[in-house]
C-alpha cells in the first residue's frame, strides 16, 4: 500500500473511531477543516508511525507543520529523503 | 483568616484606576467599571466569610466574580468547565461549601447554600467594596480516581512570582488559550488584571475565530499549551496575531513546535514556562531550547528552588500551594516544604530535559490522566483480567494513552478482537475522549513486581 493510501485509510479509520463526519480527502482540503480534532490527528500519527515506522514530525531538522492534506502526505512522503 | 495584604481589586488599583478590559467572544467588560459595578445582582455581601463553589460556564462570567469575591469570601472553588455533575457532591463537602455563584440554568447539584445568579456584564454594585478576609483560592486537579483533588491557594502564593518582575512599562494586553480556572490560565489571568487588557478563550471557538478576535484586539502577549500551539500552527492561522511575547506552559515542549512558532513569530520573545497546579510556577526558558539549563538547579539563593531528588523535579518557593482539603488527603509537600512535581528529569550537557512522569501519569494536550482510572474501566471487561495503560509520546498532543491487556482465557478468544472492541466501547462510553486509549493491545502477560504490584514504565 502506498503512503499515500495508507494515511487516506487512517484518516477515514479514526474518523469513524472518533464519530466525526471527515471532509472529502482532495490535497488542498485545509486539515481545520476536514471534521477531524487534535485528538484525532494525535492517533493518527501514533498509528501512522506503526504502519510506516516513521515520525516525521519528531524529524532532526524543524518540521513545517502541514496545513492541508496534501502537506501531511508530502511530510511522509518525502520524509528521510 | 483575617485580611493581611491587599485584596485582587486593590491589588490592581494599586497604581490608579484600571485601565484595561476584559474581553469574551460575546462581551466585554472594563476593569474600571467594577469600582461601582457587579456581575453578582448586588448580592456580594451575601457571600462574605463563605466557602463560595463558583461554577459558571463563561469565562468572563468567572473572572468578574473571582474579583469580588477576593477579599470577601472565606474560599473559592473554582470549578473547571468539564468537571463531571457527579464529583460535585465531594467537592462540596471536601470544600465545607455553603454558597455558591452559578448561572441561571445551572445544574441543581451546584446550586449549594446560599446560592447567586451572575452574569457576563455590570450591574450597579449595592454597597461599597470592602476587604475583610484573605480569601483561599481552591483549585480542581485530576486525581487518580478520577474524582478531582482540591488545591488550596492564596493571592500571594498564585502572584509569587508576578510580584518579582518589574511593572510593564506600557499596557499590554494578554490573552490565552487556556481556561482562566486552571493554574496556567489563572497565572495569565492575574497577570492581565496588572498589565492591562485580557482577552478570554470561549471552549467551543475554532482556533483561527479565537486568534481572529485575539489578533484585532490587538494582543501582544499570548499563552497556550504546545498542543494548542500545534493546533494554531497546523490550521495555517498563526498570522492571525502578532505578538511581542509566546508563551508555551502546561506540557514539556519539543523542539519542533519551539522552532515552528519561531519561524511564525520570529520577532516575538518565545518563552517556554514549567508550572503545576501543586508547585507553582518554577522557571521560564527564553532560548527556544527544548529543557532548562542546569544552572537553575543550583541557585540556593533564588526565590523558586529547584532540586532533583531520585530522579524528579522537586520544587520549592513561595508560589506552591499550601495544602489538598478534604479527609484523608495526601500531603501536598515534604517537611522541608519541597513538592515533588512527579516530572522526571535526566541531565545532559549541561541541560535538564524532561523524560516523563513518575508513576505513569499522562499528559493528553495538558489534561492529565491517571492510568489506574482507565485502568478501571478496562478491567471491569468480563474477559480481562488485568491491563497496564501507559502513555505513548506523540507530537501532536504530547502523548496519547494506550493500554495493554491480559486476557483471563486467551484460548476462548484467540485474536482478542471481540474484547479489544468491547473494551474500547466502554472506555468511550465512560471517560472523557483524551483518556480513551488510541490504542489496545493483547498480551500473554504483564510484568508484577515482588510486591505484587504491576510493574509501571516510566513514560
Amino acid at each position: 500500500m502506498s503512503v499515500r493510501s495508507t494515511i487516506t485509510s487512517q484518516f477515514q479509520q479514526v474518523a469513524v473511531e472518533q464519530e466525526r463526519t471527515l471532509a472529502p480527502l482532495a490535497d488542498e482540503l485545509k486539515l481545520v477543516q476536514s471534521g477531524l480534532d487534535s485528538l484525532s490527528f494525535a492517533i493518527i500519527v501514533a498509528r501512522l508511525e506503526d504502519a510506516l515506522g516513521i515520525d516525521p514530525f519528531n524529524a532532526a531538522e524543524a518540521v513545517d507543520f502541514p496545513v492541508t492534506f496534501g502537506d501531511f502526505v508530502r511530510l511522509y512522503e518525502n520524509f528521510g529523503k | 483568616m483575617a485580611s493581611d495584604g491587599p485584596s485582587l481589586w486593590e491589588s490592581i488599583n494599586l497604581r490608579g484606576a484600571p485601565a484595561g478590559r476584559l474581553q469574551g467572544p460575546g462581551a466585554a467588560v472594563a476593569l474600571a467599571d467594577l469600582a461601582r459595578g457587579s456581575a453578582l445582582q448586588g448580592r456580594l455581601e451575601e457571600l462574605r466569610d463563605r466557602s463560595v463553589l463558583l461554577a459558571v460556564r463563561e469565562q468572563l462570567t468567572a473572572a468578574l466574580a473571582l474579583i469580588e469575591l477576593d477579599g470577601v469570601a472565606r474560599r473559592m472553588v473554582l470549578c473547571t468547565p468539564d468537571l463531571a455533575t457527579q464529583h460535585l457532591p465531594g467537592v462540596i463537602r471536601d470544600a465545607q461549601v455553603d454558597a455558591s455563584v452559578c448561572d441561571a440554568d445551572s445544574v441543581p447539584e451546584a446550586q449549594v447554600g446560599v446560592a447567586v445568579g451572575a452574569q457576563p456584564r455590570l450591574a450597579p454594585a449595592a454597597t461599597p467594596r470592602r476587604n475583610s478576609v484573605r480569601t483561599e483560592w481552591i483549585l480542581l486537579t485530576s486525581g487518580t480516581t478520577g474524582a478531582p483533588k482540591l488545591v488550596q491557594h492564596s493571592l500571594t502564593s498564585l502572584t509569587a512570582v508576578l510580584a518579582t518582575e518589574p511593572a510593564p512599562s506600557a499596557a499590554l494586553t494578554w490573552s490565552t488559550f487556556y481556561d482562566i480556572r486552571r493554574y496556567g490560565g489563572l497565572q495569565i489571568f492575574l497577570r492581565a488584571l496588572h498589565a492591562g487588557s485580557l482577552v478570554l478563550s470561549a471552549r467551543e471557538e475554532e482556533v483561527g475565530d479565537f486568534l481572529a478576535r485575539a489578533g484585532q484586539a490587538g494582543i501582544t502577549h499570548i499563552s497556550g499549551t504546545p498542543s494548542h500551539w500545534r493546533k494554531a500552527l497546523m490550521s495555517g492561522v498563526t498570522a492571525r496575531i502578532d505578538p511581542q511575547y509566546v508563551r508555551l506552559s502546561g506540557e514539556i515542549p519539543d523542539q519542533a513546535v519551539l522552532d515552528g512558532l519561531h519561524a511564525a513569530y520570529p520577532q516575538a520573545i518565545l518563552a517556554h514556562a514549567f508550572a503545576s497546579t501543586e508547585a507553582g510556577v518554577a522557571f521560564e526558558v527564553r532560548d527556544r531550547r527544548a529543557g532548562f539549563p542546569q544552572g537553575l538547579l543550583a541557585a540556593p539563593h533564588a526565590q523558586v528552588e529547584l532540586r532533583i531528588q531520585d530522579e524528579t523535579l522537586q520544587i520549592r518557593s513561595p508560589g506552591t500551594a499550601t495544602r489538598y482539603l478534604g479527609e484523608g488527603a495526601p500531603v501536598l509537600k515534604g517537611a522541608d516544604g519541597f513538592v515533588d512535581t512527579g516530572d522526571r528529569v535526566e541531565v545532559r550537557e549541561g541541560r535538564c530535559y524532561f523524560m516523563g512522569r513518575r508513576g505513569g501519569v499522562i499528559n493528553v494536550g495538558g489534561l492529565k490522566v491517571h492510568p489506574e482510572e482507565v485502568e478501571a474501566v478496562i478491567n471491569a471487561h468480563p474477559a480481562v483480567r488485568m491491563s497496564l495503560v501507559k502513555a505513548r509520546r506523540n507530537p501532536i498532543t504530547g502523548a496519547v494513552v494506550t493500554a495493554e491487556v491480559v486476557l483471563k482465557d486467551p484460548a476462548a478468544a484467540p485474536d482478542g478482537a471481540t474484547v479489544v472492541r468491547e473494551v474500547t466501547e466502554a472506555c468511550k462510553r465512560l471517560l472523557a475522549a483524551h483518556k480513551v486509549p488510541a490504542m489496545i493491545r493483547v498480551v500473554p502477560s504483564l510484568e508484577v513486581s515482588a510486591s505484587g504490584k504491576l510493574v509501571r514504565p516510566n513514560a
